[in-house]
């Protein structure tokens, strides 16, 4: 195996975990105030973590620009984020600590992340929750005015923060109105809707990008020292998913292209309760706080195709399925275990609902103890918000869910200084591959992208930028900007001139199919091999099909999505190769020839106890392995067990 | 068993730099469980299989949070559902036969791009002016020295809890922006963290928002379109803080 690891540095810093990151900070170089001024930095995308990054990065003093393709950075999908946000400050003082933190999301994450990432995680957790009051985000109050806190996710101890249902909003706020504060004093310049479609790189190091203009169709050139890209997840090539309609892989996938390692694509965080689809044209799935899961009971008819409805079916001929398996967990087992149980009974033929795609989650006992009113004030909104989508209601009649794919744990691959294998190109925010390992714990991805950008990468940028003190950006009138802006042209010709008969949304949706059937919830090697054939042949029908009317020199939205969908399907066929090298089952890869007696994931720590990241050998070519040994020292490794 | 309707749209049409004008499209097999968007998806499908360009309109969450939804359906911004942004309407609100218009925001200062998609930038004037407290990274104290009474709290949080759509100034009759304004105002003025800054900001972001927008003649059809149902006792509040910022005297402000 040494023969992959080499390539790889992670530049993890000697000494005791608990005191790498102060040491660590202390050690790398500095650039000095009057200094900062002569650096250039480009941050794209303005959700928690490129917002946060660049509020951060302004202050100090680089000169930043911040690009995001929507109207406004407030819209960034990390504004949809509902439950909370972890931090380590054991407020509660219910025997939480950094180390605790630190422990339950290596635990969580099934052993496939950075023991020291994670720990520095950890520990910038607390201050993450202070910046953020300090800003003004209304986070939940008790009476006598302190922070309240709730448990989610399974943890035993109460670290997660939150305002109402939208923290998610509420930490976007406050990092936008840092981002504002910025752009007023002049230390941020904004690039609204600007869609980054090239990173580039002179010398194997990146010297900037080429944005479209989406109202425009102006194609332009920026030049920085270095570049960092906060682009978000890409949960959407499987067409249906949690995420926001415009997520994409695009900056990332790009950057891939120029030589920066694609890690742990398999992983793919699928979330249990969903609302199912209902109609062919669905365009999203709306995720319904895991919280539900506290007191719905979760089960589906005893009888194959059952016809009556949910209250016509008597106790004794329901299947409360997780209760029955899982007696210590019950309702409440992880996100996984939820969700490729629900999946067996609906692919058994016990589905419930018009398209006999979903399980009930019962609320009537919950109704029966506690009574409706009860009920309302804890999850009122959740109905309401049920009710609307389905017209159903559930204080009546069960909901029906069923799992969705809400977050992508696999990424660029980025050292301890979130740094790509690309030379001044960093990755944070969900876009990175970092802290999560195989699985994301609840409430943690807020937390990540608030670390990255606040207080890690403002850190670590300064040791590769120190080292360029005296040097000019690479001009824009340099070849290698022209030649990325010729790519960009030529793509664009490309497209507009196939001419063909199907819209993009259709192949879009074709795409999603393949890649939820073969490299969803369960995987196996045959259905791997078969998706990355018929993924190869729709994205030929794709390439000779597709039709993208209109023209370049405007909004036009259907150019916009047919060079996204083309980077999924890139995306796609690399996250089935991932998928089928990674022989065991871990987090969010269940590979079905790999799992104990019981049903249950079965890792290869022998075997597997590593990162895989992905190195592009030009169009047409299949990517190199490689390979990043990890190492746990703290945590010990164990078998997850639910029962 | 699923209803299938069929609907008449009326959609305003506008290519850059030339007037927009009306155009009838025929939405039959439409079913009641769509969302209004994703009937709007299935008509664009089929424009483009006709080879028609496809209506523009913007979305992005699909779930009422986002703000970027922003259609004025039959007159109304959002539509006819209460509380409710346009991603969240559904059809089942609608019946077999109905007619249904489909217009832009209107408004001086959001500048229709094409067809449905406008400019709303004038609302991130407002923000930069002074929509924040100053709190570089790095300088906070623990969290929990400044205790926040939790009305303060849950007061402060049903301001911040708009979602920047514009539907407000689309439903006044002045183009005013004063319930948009009032809420991102008041998010900060009633924390204790935002005192220091309470009264610089106020005047920055009202000033800044006369600049760009109508004034408020307190017809409340602001609070009725607006899917988070922001109250108008914000905007009486901001302009209390308004007149006060005039006269108050920032040398003695630290004493409040
Ligand atoms: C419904 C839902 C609920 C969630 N709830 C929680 C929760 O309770 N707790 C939790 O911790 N996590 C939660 N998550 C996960 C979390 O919200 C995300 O992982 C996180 O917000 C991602 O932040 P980000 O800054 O990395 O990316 P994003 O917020 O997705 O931002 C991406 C940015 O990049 C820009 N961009 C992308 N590509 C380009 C390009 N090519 N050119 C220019 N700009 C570009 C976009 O405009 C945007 O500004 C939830 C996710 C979903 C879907
Ligand atoms: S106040 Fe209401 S209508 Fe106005 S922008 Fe905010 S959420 Fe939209
Ligand atoms: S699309 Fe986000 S609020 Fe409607």
């Amino acid at each position: 195996m040494s023969g992959y690891s080499d390539v790889l540095d992670s530049k993890v810093p000697e000494g005791p975990i608990a005191e790498k990151w102060t040491n660590h900070k202390f050690n790398m170089k500095l650039v000095n105030p009057a200094n900062k001024r002569k650096f250039e930095v480009i941050v794209v995308g303005t959700g928690l973590a490129g917002a946060s990054a660049a509020a951060t990065m302004g202050e100090l003093g680089y000169k930043v620009k911040a690009f995001t393709f929507h109207d406004s950075p407030r819209r960034a999908h990390s504004i949809a984020a509902q439950g909370g946000i972890n931090g380590a400050k054991n407020y509660q003082n219910d025997g939480d600590s950094v180390h605790r933190l630190f422990y339950d999301t290596v635990k969580g994450g099934d052993y496939r992340s950075r023991e020291a990432n994670v720990h520095r995680l950890a520990e910038v957790s607390v201050d993450i929750i202070d910046q953020a009051a300090a800003q003004g985000v209304p986070f939940a109050r008790e009476y006598g005015g302190l922070l309240a806190n709730r448990s989610f996710g399974g943890a035993q101890v109460s670290r997660t923060f939150y305002a109402r249902g939208q923290t998610g909003q509420q930490l976007l706020l406050g990092a936008y109105s840092a981002l504002m504060r910025q752009v007023n004093e002049g230390g941020v310049e904004l690039y609204n809707r600007q869609e980054m479609l090239e990173l580039v790189t002179k010398d194997g190091e990146a010297c900037g990008i080429v944005c479209r203009d989406v109202i425009t169709g102006e194609i332009s050139s920026h030049t920085a020292h270095a570049v960092v890209l906060a682009t978000g997840g890409y949960g959407n090539v499987y067409y249906l998913s949690t995420n926001a309609m415009m997520c994409n892989v695009t900056a990332a996938w790009r950057a891939h292209r120029k030589g920066a390692m694609f890690a742990n694509p398999c992983y793919t965080q699928i979330h249990p309760t969903c609302i199912p689809s209902s109609d062919p044209f669905q365009s999203k799935l709306t995720l319904m706080s895991e919280s539900l899961r506290n007191d719905g009971r979760i089960w589906v008819p005893d009888k194959f195709d059952e016809a009556r409805s949910a209250s016509d079916i008597p106790e004794a001929e329901r299947d409360y399925y997780l209760e029955r398996k899982y007696p210590a967990f019950g309702n409440l087992v992880p996100r996984d275990v939820a969700s490729r149980n629900a999946k067996t009974v609906v692919d058994a033929g016990k589905g419930v609902g018009p398209l006999k795609n979903g399980v009930y989650l019962d609320f009537a006992e919950a109704i029966a103890r506690d009574g409706e009113d009860t009920v309302r004030a804890k999850y009122g909104n959740l109905f309401d918000m049920y009710e609307r989508i389905t017209g159903e209601n559930p204080y009546k009649q069960p909901m029906r869910i069923y799992p969705a794919t809400h977050y992508t744990m696999g990424g660029l691959w980025v050292d301890y200084h979130l740094m790509t294998t690309v030379p001044g190109c960093y990755a944070i925010g969900e876009a990175n591959f970092s802290d999560h390992g195989a699985n994301r714990l609840g409430a943690s991805a807020l937390m990540q992208g608030l670390a990255d950008g606040y207080f890690v990468l403002p850190y670590t940028i300064g040791d590769q930028l120190a080292g360029k003190l005296g040097s000019d950006p690479v001009p824009a009138d340099d070849p290698v900007f022209k030649e990325a802006i010729a790519d960009v042209n030529d793509r664009t010709n490309k497209w507009l001139a196939v001419k063909g008969t199907k819209s993009v949304d259709h192949y879009h949706r074709e795409l999603g199919k393949l890649v939820w059937d073969y490299i969803g919830m369960e995987r196996n090697k045959n259905g791997l091999e078969k998706a990355i054939s018929e993924i190869t042949s729709l994205e030929e029908e794709f390439e000779k099909n597709v039709r993208v009317l209109g023209s370049a020199d405007t909004l036009n939205q259907s150019l916009e999505k047919v060079g996204r969908v083309s980077d999924f399907f890139g995306l796609a066929k690399l996250k089935a190769r991932d998928a089928l090298v990674r022989e065991e089952s871990a987090g969010g890869h269940f590979r079905e020839e790999h799992q104990t007696e019981e049903g249950e994931a079965q890792r290869d720590d022998e075997n597997f106890k590593h990162v895989t990241a992905w190195d592009w050998n030009g169009e047409g070519e299949a990517q190199t392995e490689h390979r990043e040994e990890l190492v746990f020292n703290e945590v010990p490794l164990t078998q997850r067990s639910y029962k | 068993m699923e209803k299938t309707m069929k609907l008449t749209l009326k959609v305003w049409r506008q290519e850059p730099g030339q007037n927009g004008k009306f155009q009838t499209y025929e939405a039959p097999g439409i079913s009641e469980d769509m969302s209004f968007l994703e009937m709007l998806d299935v008509v664009n499908e089929r424009l483009i299989e006709e080879g028609t360009p496809p209506i523009v309109f913007e979305s992005d969450c699909r779930e009422g949070i986002c703000g970027t939804c922003n259609l004025m359906i039959d007159g109304q911004a959002h539509g006819p559902e209460k509380a409710t942004a346009t991603c969240q309407l559904h059809m089942r609100k609608y019946n077999d036969g109905d007619h249904i218009t489909i217009e832009p925001w209107r408004a001086a200062s959001f500048p229709i791009i094409r067809d449905l998609a406008v400019d709303r930038s004038a609302l991130d004037a407002i923000q930069e002016a002074g929509g924040y407290i100053t709190a570089p990274t790095g300088s906070a104290s623990d969290a929990n020295l400044t205790p926040v009474p939790k009305e303060a709290a849950d007061s402060a949080m049903d301001a911040a809890a708009c979602i920047g759509c514009g539907a407000c100034v689309a439903a006044c009759p002045n183009s005013a922006a004063q319930l948009f304004t009032s809420a991102k105002v008041m998010h900060m003025n009633l924390l204790p963290q935002g005192q220091a800054e309470r009264w610089k900001r106020t005047e920055n972001m009202v000033e800044t928002m006369e600049e760009y927008f109508g004034s408020c003649t307190n017809h409340g059809e602001c609070h009725e379109a607006c899917p988070k149902e922001i109250s108008l006792d914000f905007i009486a509040l901001m302009n209390k803080d308004y007149v006060k910022s005039k006269i108050k005297n920032r040398k003695l402000s630290g004493q409040n």
